[in-house]
């Protein structure tokens, strides 16, 4: 398991990368301004529009894409500790790990 | 400021903190988030956001060596993660309704609890003799792990309920404050269910990177997570911890350490001011 989270983290890492540099390059020279807070772009926010996003070359939607995975490996942890416990019919926790899962995919996926 | 320079000096700032992070065992988000906001003047919002994205490539970064040595246990883990990430979604919420100025004086607060924490643990940790729990064995929690020679080493879990609800509160602050918490988690299992250090300590690194992606998506869906800050912060953050927890951790630290805990200690009273001042 501790291999997953490696291989989680290291694949966001690069995605997050490429995305970065292509960032860059995109939005070379513009003033940065975070000081007063704006919503991001919808397209952003959700799972549909990064791949639409990812589909005609958006940096920022790779980068986005790259938190998703980010996001993603934690959940599959959980994911696979639930394998665990069904494969050592270890009821209890079953039912412990099921419910860690669901208030993840409750977090995740909660439409607006 | 351009572009590649703002980008550039967020990197930098971002190792840092990820170091401090590591050295301090307070985590990357603690330090980050004042980082962002004092120094950058980024809305805190932004930071919050960020800051989470970059606790979970942290956590999971780091809890990758932990798990191997066989020290974190994954039961005790994902029982109390029930408790996390209830909090966490709640934390979520709760940073929609909180006024900014008062996240600023709730995060201050946190600092310097948590330089507290660190000017503690480096006091030895010793292991009381434990009573006997009910709980410990229905949920069989009990465990062992490995001393320095490797004999197993048995233990068990007291005072649940206690510890299960203060790791709520743990989720709250981390879902509200972008941070993991750490410090709680520990406090909770450490102190209050009498989990040996090494276990809590592993356990902890282990359960943060589940709790922030319970509040994480929240954010995300929110348009609080800024893929012009997520790129340099995560990435500096991640590299520093790594650097830290490889290099820092084994030289000797405690001058360094007492440091960076009045560091961390100026920070928390810088952002309550700020925030006071701004309020008012």
């Amino acid at each position: 398991m501790g291999r997953l989270l490696q291989v989680g983290v290291l694949l966001a890492s690069f995605v997050m990368l490429i995305g970065g540099m292509l960032y860059m390059r995109a939005h070379h020279g513009e003033m940065p301004n975070y000081r007063v807070f704006s919503s991001e772009p919808l397209r952003l926010r959700h799972f549909g529009g990064v791949v639409d996003g990812i589909k005609v070359g958006d940096p920022a939607a790779i980068i986005q894409l790259a938190v998703l995975l980010l996001i993603a490996t934690p959940v599959a942890r959980v994911v696979f500790a639930l394998f665990a416990f069904l494969i050592e019919k270890d009821k209890l926790f079953v039912v412990i790990s099921s419910i860690v899962l669901a208030v993840l995919l409750y977090g995740f996926l909660r439409p607006q | 400021m351009t572009l590649s320079i703002f980008t550039g000096l967020l990197f930098f700032g971002s190792l840092t903190a990820g170091l401090l992070g590591a050295l301090t065992g307070l985590g990357g988000g603690v330090v980050l988030v004042p980082l962002l906001t004092v120094f950058f003047h980024v809305d805190i919002r932004y930071a919050i956001g960020v800051s989470l994205i970059s606790v979970i490539a942290t956590s999971s970064g780091a809890a990758a060596a932990y798990v191997r040595e066989g020290f974190s246990s994954v039961r005790i883990g994902m029982f109390l993660e029930v408790a996390t990430t209830l909090g966490a979604i709640l934390g979520a919420f709760l940073a929609t309704v909180v006024h900014t100025q008062a996240l600023a004086i709730i995060f201050g607060l946190v600092l310097i609890y948590s330089a507290f924490v660190s000017w503690q643990q480096r006091k030895d940790p010793t292991s009381e003799p434990k009573g006997h729990s009910r709980w410990s064995d229905k949920l069989e929690l009990s465990g062992s792990y490995p001393d320095r020679d490797g004999k197993p080493c048995r233990y068990e879990v007291e005072n649940i309920p206690g510890g299960f609800g203060l790791m709520f509160v743990a989720g709250t602050l981390s879902g509200l404050l972008g941070i993991g918490s750490g410090a709680v988690k520990v406090l909770a299992m450490d102190r209050v269910m009498k989990v040996p250090f090494k276990v809590s300590t592993t356990t902890s690194n282990f359960m943060i990177g589940v709790t922030a992606a319970a509040s994480a998506g929240i954010y995300l869906h929110r348009g609080l997570v800024a893929p012009g800050l997520a790129f340099p912060v995560m990435l500096g953050v991640l590299a520093g911890s790594l650097i830290g927890a490889r290099y820092l951790v084994r030289a000797r630290t405690a001058v360094l350490r007492s440091v960076f805990t009045l560091v961390v200690l100026a920070l928390g009273v810088e952002m309550i001011v700020n925030g006071v001042t701004k309020w008012f």
